[in-house]
């Protein structure tokens, strides 16, 4: 997969750069994490062709076609589930995988779930606005409660989903939020989750300036703290991070959670990649010994 | 007609019918016999009602047959429901300390075993079994030996004492035949072939394996649960990566996943855990990454009856995904088939890169079968078809474009890692280097031009397969038409109204996608009478046909109360029909399981 060194020139902003702009809306939030998303690459100088950035459906799920490295844009909700098929099948690619809230907390729920036990080596960015926006607003598995939407005219009765907590107590191995407005923050962050051997969760606030009208930039502004402005905060420590998890309110903390590094990722688990060959890179014949073996136990 | 011999054995689950069932496999194909086994059973692990069919003869026998020779019921549930069944020259075999027996038909050998004094019952809970076994060999004319190795094998694990056990618990009923028991009139014979046993599953499994699958991945779900059985069990030997998924949308996905990066990915599922892939598939056209889905039908709708046959699921896999789309589809015809079908299916998935569908079902899966070694080749044709998998590829200087458009509508598939050809593939309508065509402008021109890229597939698919062909012969009174498993059995029924003197020959269907209608039009053009044989309620095939080519068949025979079809009861549907009693005729399924 290296490029060999002759040929080594470092990477820049501008190759990460996809064939088309963005479409979001003037303001979005999700500008902010695309650029971190491109920043972090540049920083830790991974080639385009490594990477495979692979998305569901929704607003933010279009972050694919804006950068350079191959991508998936797959079906709503089942972009971890392809993601998992990917890392599989190829474990020297890096594998980064963007939605939104809608289409990793509602619809993808069940994945969100399983990738985040099975400690899937990729990096997960949900651009979490609280509402569905390429839908037109309404209301999101994360919106909170009284939110009014087009869905829940007369405000939402639906105790919202907390996707920090969700993920420490499904046990996922590295868990942060971020601030779209606060990119050098969040590229922080991005850089840790990529680098990351297993599943890497970010949470970034990325307000959608046309349908969430309550969660705004001036909302989140004097509200987010960073965990790692707190003298003494210990991402090792699970009880915590999970105390941090459930602040919400005034203060809302932002940064790295938690993470271990003392599990191994499914890939790193599992016996048949002990000699490192992607499966993908494999030779499709079996061995004539084994294939007569087989049908030596039918018989 | 060949003779054949058929063994049935009944009980309860748990009480052991599987061993003996598989013991008397072994030892047929060992003495190069071929076999067929079918066994009825519920969804319910301990308790109920397991009846298993193993039918043998010297050559291909392709289903449960009509007759049962030899019978033995475990409990006396299975003697009241199938006595029976039995007719002249037929034998039971019954514990005489647990089991009454009914009244037998004239010329039924009635052969009670005093079980608690030829073995000790406190030591060896299925003695019943082991001893029936052996004095049911006996009868047959085959010698102990091959029952002693078939036992040693068997308990291997067990260690030498449960071997000695078992082997004299099954001498015991053995000798105990030779002094009380007529033999059957004829002993099973002997050739010098050697057959390899296997289910559906473990064909379909093998067959994924020779094609070169590197990922395989499923959610249990009866009957197609025994792929993923195999596949785990030889997943390090075969070198295949198996993971059990969270549902069906996730075993879709993931598999395209792998598929996407450049493996060739399988999975399989049943009706209900199809149905949840749907959406998969029409991802897997969009963006032109091949996979193999096998779907192992069972009764339906809903949870519908989980251990019971049906070919209901035609329609859903024709229907399969919203929106247009080119696809191949085929139905195995035989146990294996399913091996030979899947690295076919994969050359053409891979080559007009399309999802590739398998439609078997449960009689296929869970059935077994005698197959030559040799059919059973794990190095077949493998053709990728346009795959890019190093960066001197073309459009190595930027210019690569992953959909571009071309004559074939294949375009060269790039997989990700290469470098010089990153593109994202795009489950929106897209341009042809990827780039979203649905938001922000739409364009009809381009998705005009996309739409007929990639239907120009089909033309390529087309070409790639061969229609049916009419077996048996020319100038029949009858042709059955019939898809997928009922091959073996509509091929008996016609030998049997041959012999009857009503000449019968088949057209029997293994690609669904594309049909060919025209020249199935064309072999049916001199038909004097067709009949459409499926195990399903509406005809499902039958509208399909009609619906590709407007042919409408003269009659058409139908069952779906979860069992398979038994010779007779094509024969008797085909002559009622000759008789012009009906156009419609439904069997009734006479073994109560």
């Amino acid at each position: 997969m290296a490029t060999t060194l002759e040929t080594v020139k470092p990477l820049t902003m501008a190759d990460m750069k996809g064939k088309v702009d963005p479409d979001w809306c003037p303001g979005c939030g999700d500008f902010g994490v695309l650029a971190a998303f491109q920043k972090a690459l540049v920083e830790l100088q991974i080639a385009p062709h490594d990477v495979v950035t692979i998305s569901g459906i929704g607003c933010s799920s279009n972050l694919p076609g804006y950068v350079s490295t191959y991508g998936m844009h797959t079906l709503h909700g089942r972009s971890l589930a392809v993601a998992t098929g990917v890392k599989l099948a190829n474990h020297h690619l890096h594998v980064l995988v963007t939605g939104g809230d809608g289409d990793g907390f509602g619809i993808g729920g069940n994945h969100f779930l399983h990738t985040m036990r099975r400690n899937v080596d990729l990096l997960y960015i949900v651009m979490d606005n609280q509402i569905y926006g390429l839908t037109t607003g309404q209301t999101s598995p994360t919106s909170h409660l009284g939110m009014k939407t087009k869905s829940m005219p007369f405000g939402n009765i639906e105790a919202p989903v907390n996707p920090i907590a969700l993920a420490l107590a499904a046990g996922a191995t590295f868990i942060a939020r971020g601030y779209s407005a606060d990119q050098k923050h969040l590229t922080e962050l991005f850089k840790q989750g990529i680098e990351h051997k297993g599943f890497a969760f970010v949470d970034v606030f990325s307000p959608c300036v046309t349908y969430n009208h309550d969660n705004t930039y001036q909302w989140f502004k004097p509200r987010v703290k960073k965990l790692e402005d707190e003298a003494g905060y210990d991402p090792g420590d699970y009880r915590a991070a999970m105390e941090k998890a459930l602040l919400w309110g005034d203060e809302i903390p932002i940064g790295k959670f938690f993470q271990r590094t003392d599990l191994p990722s499914l890939h790193g688990a599992e016996p048949i990649l002990a000699d490192d060959v992607p499966m993908s890179q494999r030779g499709l014949r079996l061995p004539p010994e084994i294939a007569r073996g087989f049908i030596e136990e039918l018989m | 007609m060949q003779r054949t011999f058929a063994v049935a054995i009944g009980g309860a689950a748990g009480q052991g019918v599987a061993t003996p069932g598989d013991i008397f496999a072994k030892i047929f194909a060992r003495r190069g016999l071929h076999l067929n086994a079918y066994n009825a059973y519920q969804s319910i692990i301990r308790g109920g009602h397991t009846f298993l069919t193993i039918r043998t003869g010297p050559e291909k026998v392709t289903n449960m047959g009509d007759r049962i020779d030899l019978m033995v019921p475990l409990n006396q549930d299975t003697m009241d429901r199938h006595l029976g069944l039995l007719g002249a020259g037929a034998a039971c075999i019954f514990n005489e300390d647990s089991i009454k027996a009914g009244a037998p038909a004239a010329g039924v050998q009635l052969c009670p075993l005093p079980v608690s004094k030829l073995a000790d019952i406190t030591r060896n809970k299925v003695a019943q079994n082991t001893l029936a076994i052996g004095a049911g060999l006996n009868m047959m004319g085959i010698g102990f030996q091959s029952l002693q190795e078939a036992l040693t094998e068997q308990f291997q694990k067990k260690g030498q004492a449960v071997i000695d056990e078992n082997v004299s618990v099954a001498k015991a009923g053995y000798d105990y035949a030779a002094a009380r028991f007529q033999p059957f009139a004829h002993p099973l014979p002997m050739t010098d072939n050697r057959y390899a046993v296997l289910s559906g599953n473990t064909a379909l499994a093998m067959g994924g394996v020779a094609a070169g699958v590197k990922f395989y991945c499923a959610y249990p779900m009866s009957p197609s649960t025994g792929v993923l059985h195999w596949m785990a069990s030889h997943a390090r030997q075969a070198g295949v990566m198996v993971r059990q998924v969270e549902d069906e949308i996730g075993v879709i996905n993931m598999t395209i996943g792998a598929a996407h990066a450049g493996c060739r990915a399988m999975c399989a599922t049943s009706g209900g855990g199809f149905a949840l892939m749907s959406e998969g598939l029409g991802m897997s056209a969009m963006i032109e990454t091949p996979v193999v889905v096998i779907n192992c039908q069972r009764a339906g709708p809903s949870t519908g009856v989980p251990t019971k046959t049906e070919q209901g699921d035609l329609w859903q896999f024709l229907g399969a995904a919203f929106g247009d789309y080119p696809r191949v589809m085929a139905a195995p015809t035989d146990i294996g088939d399913c091996f030979t079908l899947i690295p076919e299916i994969f050359n053409i998935a891979d080559r007009y890169q399309c999802p590739g569908l398998v439609l078997a079902d449960l009689l296929l899966s869970e059935g077994r079968l005698s197959v030559d070694p040799k059919d059973l080749d794990f190095g077949p044709h493998i053709d990728r078809g346009e795959l890019i998998t190093s960066g001197d590829g073309n459009g190595s200087n930027g210019a690569y474009k992953r959909y571009l458009i071309t004559e074939s509508g294949v375009s060269p598939r790039a997989i990700p890692g290469v470098p010089g050809h990153e593109h994202t593939a795009a489950t929106d309508e897209h341009d042809e280097d990827g780039v979203l065509i649905s938001d922000e402008f739409t364009n009809p021109v381009k998705r005009r031009a996309m739409v007929e890229k990639r239907q120009r597939k089909v033309d390529g698919i087309e070409a790639s397969v061969p229609p049916p062909e009419l077996t048996g012969p020319r100038n029949a009174a009858v042709t059955l038409i019939g898809w997928g498993s009922t091959k073996g059995v509509v091929a008996e029924a016609c030998e049997m109204l041959t012999e009857q003197g009503i000449l019968a020959n088949q057209l029997a269907v293994r690609w669904l996608v594309p049909l060919k209608g025209d020249a199935i039009v064309k072999q049916l053009k001199g038909a004097k009478r067709t009949i459409i044989v499926e195990n399903n309620v509406t005809g499902q095939f039958a509208r399909y046909l009609r619906s590709e080519t407007s042919f409408v068949a003269d009659g058409h025979i139908r069952k779906y109360d979860g069992e398979p079809f038994m010779p007779h009861h094509i024969v008797e549907a085909v002559k009622e029909q000759l008789a012009g009693k009906t156009k419609l005729s439904v069997p009734a399924h006479e073994i109560m399981v």
